[in-house]
């Protein structure tokens, strides 16, 4: 009776091109922001640091400061206006885009 | 299990942004509360779906996870393979997360899932429900709601909506949730639950898609509120048999708090048909009712 191992050694496979692999990288479908017809502008002011906006915005273009204030990364939001929707005391306001 | 705080969750950029989903997609919404709950040890696993899509072209990705693309028909069983070969390498720590559509699912992926179900795979489902293949122009699912429009179906469907977290549970498996991107943090706790389970997880999120729901982009977390306000969607979880209405969706058990069912169908163009046909809005509400006869007759065999 042959004698087989029990336990087969796994083993890297061998490769013999570069796999074609995408990596995650910002902008993997351009510049999003020209999508934009209306743009969301924070009243400073106004802002109650609740982050809501931050935790809502489907493309993560709201960005978070240390002491939760929030800017608008305006390269890659696309305008939905959800922030505006969401936000409890109307300090985000969304305005025509002008180019 | 600590509840989730907002000013707790991390800070870092979990979205991916520049990525090819539409203005105020519930799906990416979706993909960043994961990220911000299972951090970086989780690999998705997606079957055909607008996620492929998301995804973009080779060399960028525009999704911030590891991804195995695969076909409708099997996105659990490819998950559950994924799962053993990690087990057996001895990467215990990273998680496989199934995150399909509807369609994937409730109709194609059916036999799939409930194979996975059948065997407890340590995988976490995640059914992402926007109600139709809108991927490849809003034609039906077996998930789309009575009444509402879609390619298919332009005079409003005329049977209900298939009932996936139901079927699940009575596989016996350990973990079965629903969950809706209005609320985030329900959705976050729900899934570090569910990661810390070992064996078969499921959970059910409601993603309403603005193009195929035909309503505005900015009412993409309304909406999703809205359907657990009526009662049209109620969240609650089925753990070690008990199963459990979660806080978000507590005090809409009682049919008087709820929001009128026709605040939240007027704002979506899919219902603009049967807005003024009293027996579909019945329809409708006898199958809340319907659905919360089966909640309150499930809660009520805890502990038996």
């Amino acid at each position: 009776m042959a004698d087989y191992p029990t336990s087969l050694p796994i083993e890297e496979p061998r490769t013999l091109f570069k796999a074609p692999l995408s990596m995650p990288s910002p902008g993997a479908s351009g510049v999003t922001g020209f999508w934009r017809t209306m743009k969301p502008v924070i009243n400073e002011d106004k802002c109650i640091k609740c982050i809501l906006c931050w935790l809502y915005c489907p493309e993560d273009t709201i960005i978070r400061r240390d002491d939760d204030s929030v800017y608008v990364d305006y390269e890659y939001c696309k305008g939905c206006g959800i922030c505006a929707d969401v936000c409890p005391v109307n300090a985000i306001e969304m305005v025509r885009e002008v180019v | 299990m600590m509840a989730v705080r907002l000013k707790e969750l991390p800070r870092r950029r979990y979205g991916q942004p520049g990525n090819a989903a539409c203005p105020g997609c519930p799906e990416t919404m979706g993909l960043r509360y994961l990220k911000m709950a299972l951090g970086d040890d989780a690999v998705l696993v997606v079957p055909a779906s607008c996620i492929s899509v998301i995804q973009g072209i080779y060399p960028r990705s525009g999704i911030n996870f590891p991804i195995l693309n695969t076909v409708f028909a099997a996105a659990a069983s490819t998950a559950a393979g994924m799962s053993a070969g990690f087990r057996l390498r001895g990467m215990d720590n990273v998680k496989v997360v199934v995150y399909a559509g509807d369609g994937g699912t409730a109709d194609i992926g059916l036999q799939a899932i409930s194979g996975a179900a059948e065997r407890n795979d340590d995988i976490l489902y995640i059914c992402v429900d926007n109600e139709a293949y809108m991927n490849t122009g809003i034609q039906r699912s077996s998930a789309t709601p009575y009444g509402a429009w879609t390619t298919t179906t332009v005079t409003g469907k005329t049977e209900q909506k298939k009932n996936v977290p139901l079927i699940l549970i009575s596989h016996g498996v350990p973990y079965v949730a629903t969950a809706s991107v209005g609320y985030p943090l329900d959705f976050i706790e729900k899934v570090r639950k569910a990661s810390q389970i070992k064996g078969f997880k499921y959970i059910h999120l409601l993603a309403p898609c603005p193009i195929g729901w035909r309503f505005d982009p900015s009412l993409t977390a309304k909406m999703a509120q809205l359907a657990v306000k009526t009662g049209f969607f109620p969240l609650y979880e089925y753990y070690k048999g008990k199963l459990t209405i979660s806080p978000p969706s507590r005090p809409f058990r009682d049919p008087k708090r709820r929001t009128p069912l026709i605040e939240y169908l007027k704002l979506q163009g899919r219902y603009r048909h049967i807005l003024n046909d009293p027996n579909a809005l019945k329809r409708i509400e006898e199958y809340i009712d319907e659905q919360w006869r089966w909640l309150n007759l499930l809660e009520s065999t805890n502990g038996h």
